[in-house]
């Protein structure tokens, strides 16, 4: 594995390392975050060359560790993704990002008349594929395939 | 849904689909029953459908229920700005049975959830409306003795029209052969092409309302081209005639044809059509009685045997 190469690149004494983002999603991965908002040292590679993905790219945050929300997140945007947990400058955890069968209240419904975006209703996405994310409204049924998918 | 409620037509199978249709028959041959005597049916309709509501609240009436609730949400507390949740909660004290209309998307689905009263869907915007369909499937069996083995043409706007959808997901449980005749604007959604492909159902898209297509049809859905769903006008201007049918056009039809249409129509009939026997929306639009009569009563858990 390259992990230890990347690693050392900045490497981490606490912290996240979020790996194999696929280069099309880091952005929107690091809006997500709000990591403009952050007072934490990050760096942010992108168009790193991958085995798995061709081009990735990869945030690692120091001194914080993510919810399981926020990786539930990550997940939606970047399936592929893989969150190392750094303590000590040591991996602690190295856990793929998993997309749940059913995703509650992270995403906006696309259809401007579904029920959910004209009541207060936490909305309800069923994952009808994985690669690419294809999502369906509980409700009105409505689709939203890969970066159409708007998160809350 | 732990109740009866019915929301989508996909909610149903097959069986439960021909048990409903059955009902529906022994409604036709005598719709006045005292079976909901001191029952309480309300129909909240969020959005005005006169023609939905008459037929939902005629069907409880001949069923001798009681018939609460309002046609016109202006005059309710949702125009206070009370959520849905709320006034469903409220109504489910009252009454045992709820008949809901409403323009958003997945209202009627969503009610389901907050209440423990049996819901029916009677449309939600452009997404389900299972009594239309209903009486659209009692039609077809009504006037050809069967669902299987068909020819079935859909004729007009395939994209936007839900009826012609949800009768397309009703019809994949039986054997039938459809045409989907559609400018390119108004053509049948790839996903349910796509469905038709992956489940063996046979299908045959065409431009062209031809005599061929009319000809070996045992049932011709007429749907409504509504300007207002083209992007180009000069398209709209181009096709909007090409999907008419008259009397003459039926000169070599088959016997069986019936013509269907979810009313209203405005000019993809005719006039001179009225009078053949082949034309059958207006009864049609009677049978959803029939299919409202058996469905309430699936809602109600009752059984109707005879």
């Amino acid at each position: 594995m390259n992990e230890k190469k990347e690693l050392a690149v900045a490497a981490l004494r606490n912290g996240t390392v979020i790996d194999h983002i696929p280069s099309e999603s880091l952005f929107k991965a690091v809006e997500m975050l709000g990591i403009a908002n952050l007072d934490k040292s990050v760096t942010i590679g992108f168009n790193l060359a991958s085995r798995r993905l061709g081009r990735k790219g990869i945030i690692k945050i120091a001194d914080v560790e993510l919810s399981p929300e926020t990786v539930s997140r990550i997940a939606i945007l970047a399936p592929t993704a893989v969150i190392n947990t750094i303590r000590d400058y040591r991996v602690v955890e190295k856990r793929p990002v998993a997309l749940p069968e059913e995703i509650v209240d992270q995403i906006v419904c696309n259809n401007p008349k579904c029920v959910t975006r004209n009541q207060p209703i936490p909305t309800r996405f069923n994952v009808v594929d994985r690669g690419p994310v294809r999502v369906r409204c509980h409700y009105c049924g409505h689709e939203a395939v890969g970066d159409q998918i708007v998160i809350k | 849904m732990a109740n009866n409620s019915i929301v989508s037509i996909n909610d149903l199978s097959k069986e439960e689909i021909l048990k409903l249709l059955h009902t529906a028959s022994l409604f036709e041959a005598n719709p006045n029953r005292h079976i909901l005597d001191g029952k309480v049916v309300a129909t909240l309709f969020f959005e005005p459908s006169t023609r939905t509501r008459l037929s939902f609240e005629t069907a409880a009436n001949r069923l001798g229920a009681r018939v609460i609730g309002f046609s016109d949400p202006a005059a309710t507390s949702t125009a206070k700005g009370e959520t849905l949740k709320d006034t469903i909660k409220m109504v489910s004290n009252y009454a045992d049975l709820i008949v809901m209309r409403h323009y958003l998307e997945g209202a009627a689905l969503y009610a389901t959830e907050v209440t423990d009263v049996p819901v029916i869907n009677a449309g939600d915007g452009a997404h389900q409306h299972p009594s239309q369909t209903m009486l659209d499937l009692y039609s077809i069996l009504k006037t050809q003795g069967r669902l299987d083995d068909l020819t079935l043409t859909m004729v007009g706007d395939l994209k936007y029209g839900r009826t012609v959808h949800s009768l397309l997901m009703a019809l994949s449980h039986f054997r039938v052969r459809f045409n989907f005749v559609a400018c390119k604007e108004l053509q049948m959604p790839r996903e349910f092409i796509d469905f038709c492909g992956k489940n063996g159902i046979e299908y045959h898209e065409s431009r062209e309302f031809s005599p061929e297509i009319i000809n070996s049809s045992d049932i011709i859905y007429m749907t409504r081209v509504q300007r207002e769903r083209f992007t180009d006008l000069m398209e709209y201007e181009r096709v909007k005639d090409l999907y008419n049918l008259n009397n003459a056009m039926l000169a070599d039809s088959r016997p069986n044809l019936r013509i269907l249409h979810p009313l209203p129509r405005v000019g993809e009939i005719a006039e001179d059509v009225d009078d053949n026997p082949k034309a059958y929306y207006f009864q049609q639009a009677k049978n959803g009685l029939y299919a409202r009569q058996a469905m309430i009563c699936r809602a109600l858990g009752i059984e109707v045997t005879d």
